[in-house]
């Protein structure tokens, strides 16, 4: 089937927003974003992909030989440095969250209402 | 909203998506068919511009604009972190724990630092010729210091770890990329224009200024990382929670080169 | 030099600053650090204002066009439109304001750091100024994942305490996760036509007939965008956001990043989607609209009722962020020209209030209406700031968010005839409950309110002030600053040429051909014909009566009791913010149905 890798990035889009939904743990809520995300990683180098296509580096191939896309490849990379940071970030939140809390269950969490 | 509730939210929204996102890759081209015009004038873009990788080329030469904005995300992350992950008002420091390791743990892990470090290197310098380059670089050399902490101990690591250098290196690392494209325009071209000699397609010197861009990123991912590693563990082993109050404040002096703490002043 | 040389350079130029100011920050005092913050801020403000006058002076012309590193359709373009160029220049101004309002501000940055505060405020500038200039689409995503990164840092800033913690976390998840559907959005796109500046893709859609691929790729680019502009269903994490973040980070996100978002939901539309390959324009206002109008009356009615005072003024931005919807999805260049003056106006109002509720909060550690109640008669000159800027939020003429208001309701009401009288709803609303709040907390005015009939869940206003102790003098930027802001705003309605260039640079935006031509064959791209913003008869009077209506609503607020009945009748409203991060999630996820099914009558 030729949508099979497609319709697997929506899959993993999926189920990393059902574990967001329904996580009890804020750092089980931020690994289930980085499992969102890498649905983008999958779509974008699935829509990159080329049969019988090599990696995009010439440096012992020729220059005429057939390869994938390398533009997703890179955008890859810039999502996947993007991804990294942000988890970074969220998880210094949760840290302070549970120092300040005492918990990481969001629905412990009711600072913020109405 | 009860835990029902949100559930069925979700259902039906992921319904809605399910459809949505199914009905767009029936319509998406043939898996692995179709050349995109963007790709292939990056190729013909990177092979003029010397660049064996095509990738580092389009990172850092055709959409080096793009890695600009990546880099600083890493950047601003690190000092985000380093603000969340401060010692609260509250909260104060002890010194880490001489820590006991098993001796085989200790050899590979002594054994395996320079090797994992010249790797990271390695990977840094070649990112304009192999699959690599600054970003995984930077990743690999800034952990392969870390193997310090699993052959020794927090303080062994503190001791080679001086973060006020590290940071200075991730603002440098940043700062060089940024100086590289006002030299550009400088020198009468357009941001982060490649100015420089491309060299020879497939050796160390090729590339022109994706060259240097890519040292850059390497240097600030590098210092980046381990100062980003470094304010999570000085949570893990370091800072003592309000109300965990058993041991002493540490004293102030500056050991350890670790000069970045927030100590309370004695 | 050339102008479209400097585009690039209103994005380095912060960047360059906060890696000074990240690399010396431990070495200087708080007053350089402070110093040099500023003087990169404002070299950024006068490049962007640079563009701005070259891109903008009026009579047949083109705006810059940069390809960054030279690459012509090989790289990354960035596109100096007034539009994107004023709102660079709005961006740059606001950070100025902030960096002077926060010099003496906060307690003390973190020991050590003490540049880190203004170097992440200039990358958050770096980042919405380069989301502001972009032609790319790709590009667009890395400075909105940018300032999304910086954002969430910078609201959770008080580590001490423990709502901007959850605050910023809200904010992050939901936000990161609205960035990711927009990207998987992008991806589509590039699938179809293996291209990602704006103008290359939308000329290749149009090449082929709109399908579910079209369609799917604009919900899904659209939904990340709107997650940033707060509309209904994805706005839960703004209040949360926006009541806890340090007060200087709210004048900056409430004034500008969300507009941005509003403005990135237009450009990609005229850019990519609005010819015949893409969605419909009867499509595309029918679910703006729907959206637009929801979020407006939400906005409204959460905001009258909050006691937390940052809290009100967020909700007030969510109310307003739907008429700025509304105005963009009317498809007119009057609309586009109106709402672009009413987010000026609203930038130094809103930005002006919460400076004041910032004066509040350091002095007598709370921003709570009815803990505050009489207690700032002492702080007359806040009082009137907070007055004013509760006039200006009504739309008072001659305020510049009062033309911009009257513009885009007369462009609205071209599309529907009660769309009109729904800004002056919304804006007499929450105009008057900052107006109540105002006259409660500065004035005294009427029964102290009681907390005995309160019946639903709610946020109190109770926080540690963010100086070191509470003031007891108001140290002059903090006055300063707002009253700047507000004659900034009054000022944009009354010069005649603020309304003229406003025009012209709707008229500029909503023309997709030229913006093609422009960028991708180099030619002069002339304003096609257009009406500018300027005061009409109508558009006073309505301003006239939304500010009535605001006084009306205030001054019976405070005399009478609260109305338990209606209180409890929009208690289930109320309760959906409820603070939960899966909630905020599922609602995202429902969004994106919404907006599948609102926009797919466009699929032929």
């Amino acid at each position: 089937m030729t949508v099979l890798p497609y319709l697997v990035a929506g899959w993993i889009f999926l189920i990393g927003v059902y574990g967001l939904v329904t996580s009890r743990d804020l750092i089980h809520a931020v690994g289930c974003l980085a499992v969102t995300q890498s649905s983008t990683y999958v779509l974008l180098l699935a829509v990159g992909y080329r049969n019988g296509g090599t990696a995009p580096v010439f440096a012992d191939a020729p220059t005429d030989s057939r390869v994938v896309d390398p533009v997703v490849q890179a955008l890859t990379l810039t999502d996947i440095v993007v991804g990294a940071t942000v988890t970074a970030l969220l998880l210094a939140l949760v840290v302070q969250l549970r120092k300040r809390h005492g918990t990481v269950d969001p629905d412990a969490l009711s600072e913020l209402k109405g | 909203m009860s835990s029902r509730v949100r559930l069925w939210v979700f259902l039906v929204g992921a319904a809605g998506f399910a459809a949505l996102f199914a009905a767009a890759c029936f319509d998406l081209p043939a898996f692995g068919t179709v050349p995109h015009p963007y790709g292939a004038r990056a190729v013909h873009a990177a092979l003029s511009h010397h660049t064996a990788n095509v990738i580092a080329s389009v990172n850092f030469d055709l959409r080096a604009f793009d890695t600009l904005g990546e880099e600083t995300i890493l950047f601003s992350a690190v000092i985000g972190t380093v603000v969340l992950l401060r010692q609260a008002r509250d909260e104060h420091r002890k010194d880490p724990e001489p820590a006991t390791v098993h001796p085989p743990v200790r050899r590979f892990a002594l054994l395996t630092l320079p090797f994992a470090l010249l790797l990271g290197l390695y990977v840094i310098a070649h990112g304009q010729i192999s699959p690599g380059g600054g970003f995984q670089g930077g990743v690999v050399t800034a952990t392969a210091l870390h193997l310090l902490y699993i052959a020794a101990d927090y303080r062994a690591l503190e001791r080679v770890r001086p973060l006020t250098l590290y940071e200075i290196g991730e603002a440098a690392g940043e700062a060089a990329y940024v100086i590289n494209g006002l030299a550009a325009v400088l020198a009468g071209s357009a941001f982060l224009a490649n100015v420089l000699p491309f060299g020879t397609i497939a050796t160390l010197s090729s590339g022109g200024t994706a060259m240097v861009l890519n040292a850059a990123v390497g240097l600030e991912v590098t210092s980046g990382i381990v100062v980003l590693l470094a304010r999570f563990l000085d949570q893990a082993v370091e800072i003592e929670e309000p109300g965990e109050d058993d041991g002493s404040p540490r004293d102030t002096g500056d050991s350890g080169g670790n000069g970045d703490d927030e100590r309370e002043p004695a | 030099m050339d102008t479209a040389r400097l585009l690039p350079l209103v994005v380095a130029v912060p960047l360059l600053g906060a890696a000074v100011l990240v690399a010396t920050g431990r070495r200087l005092p708080r007053l350089v650090s402070d110093i040099v913050g500023c003087a990169f801020a404002a070299a950024t403000a006068a490049m962007a204002l640079l563009v701005l006058f070259r891109a903008g002076h009026p009579g047949p012309g083109t705006y810059p066009v940069e390809w960054v590193g030279g690459w012509r359709r090989v790289g990354i373009v960035l596109v100096g439109d007034p539009l994107g160029a004023g709102l660079a220049a709005l961006v740059s101004l606001l950070v100025v304001a902030v960096l002077v309002y926060s010099w003496r501000y906060f307690e003390e940055p973190p020991r050590r750091h003490t540049g880190s505060f203004p170097a992440l405020v200039l990358v958050f500038q770096a980042g919405m100024c380069g989301f502001a200039l972009t032609g790319d689409l790709f590009n667009a995503f890395v400075f909105f994942e940018l300032m999304g990164a910086v954002a969430y840092a910078l609201t959770g800033f008080r580590v001490e305490e423990p709502k901007p913690l959850q605050g910023a976390l809200a904010f992050g998840v939901v936000n990161s996760l609205g960035a990711y559907v927009t990207l998987l959005g992008i991806t589509l796109l590039y699938a179809r036509t293996g291209e990602l500046g704006f103008a290359q893709i939308g000329r290749r859609l149009d090449a082929e007939g709109p399908d579910g691929l079209v369609l799917a790729a604009f919900v899904l680019v659209t939904t990340g965008l709107l997650v940033k502009a707060a509309a209904v269903p994805f706005h839960f994490w703004l209040p949360d956001a926006h009541a806890v973040a340090p007060t200087p980070v709210c004048m900056l996100l409430s004034g500008v990043m969300v507009e941005l978002g509003v403005y990135g939901v237009a450009r990609v539309y005229w850019t990519v989607f609005s010819g015949p390959g893409g969605l419909s324009h009867p499509d595309f206002t029918r679910a703006l609209l729907v959206l637009g109008v929801l979020t407006a009356l939400l906005g409204a009615v959460m905001c009258w009722q909050q006691r937390h005072l940052k809290r009100l003024l967020a909700f007030s931005t969510v109310a307003h962020t739907g008429l700025f919807l509304i105005g963009v999805a009317v498809l007119t260049p009057e609309g586009m020209s109106g709402t672009a003056l009413y987010v000026l106006g609203h930038a130094g109002v809103k930005a002006a209030l919460f400076a004041c509720a910032g004066v509040l909060l350091d002095r007598y550690a709370t921003v709570d209406e009815h803990e505050l109640f009489g207690r700032a008669r002492e702080l007359p000159a806040v009082g009137v700031l907070f007055a004013l800027g509760g006039l200006g939020l009504c739309g008072l003429p001659p305020f510049g968010s009062g033309l911009g208001k009257a513009a885009a309701e007369e462009a609205a009401g071209h599309t529907a005839g009660w769309l009109p009288a729904l800004y002056v709803l919304v804006s007499a609303v929450t105009g008057g409950a900052v107006l109540r709040a105002g006259l409660r907390i500065f004035a005294g005015v009427g029964r102290r309110p009681r907390d005995e009939e309160e019946g639903g869940p709610e946020t109190t206003g109770e926080e540690e002030p963010e100086t070191g102790g509470r003031l007891v003098r108001i140290p002059v930027p903090l006055l300063a600053v707002p009253a700047a802001l507000l004659a900034a705003s009054l000022a944009l309605g009354v010069i005649p040429a603020v309304g003229s260039a406003v025009g012209r640079a709707g008229a500029l935006f909503t023309d997709t051909g030229g913006y093609r031509r422009t960028v991708l064959d180099g030619h002069t791209a002339a304003a096609p014909a257009h009406l500018p913003p300027h005061w009409q008869l109508t558009g006073i009077l309505l301003g006239l009566l939304s500010t009535a209506l605001a006084i009306t609503l205030a001054t019976l607020a405070v005399r009478r009791p609260v109305h338990t009945g209606t209180a409890a009748l929009l208690a289930p409203v109320r309760r959906l913010q409820s603070g939960h991060i899966g909630d905020y999630v599922a609602w995202l996820i429902a969004g994106t149905a919404l907006l599948t099914v609102l926009t797919v009558p466009g699929v032929r």
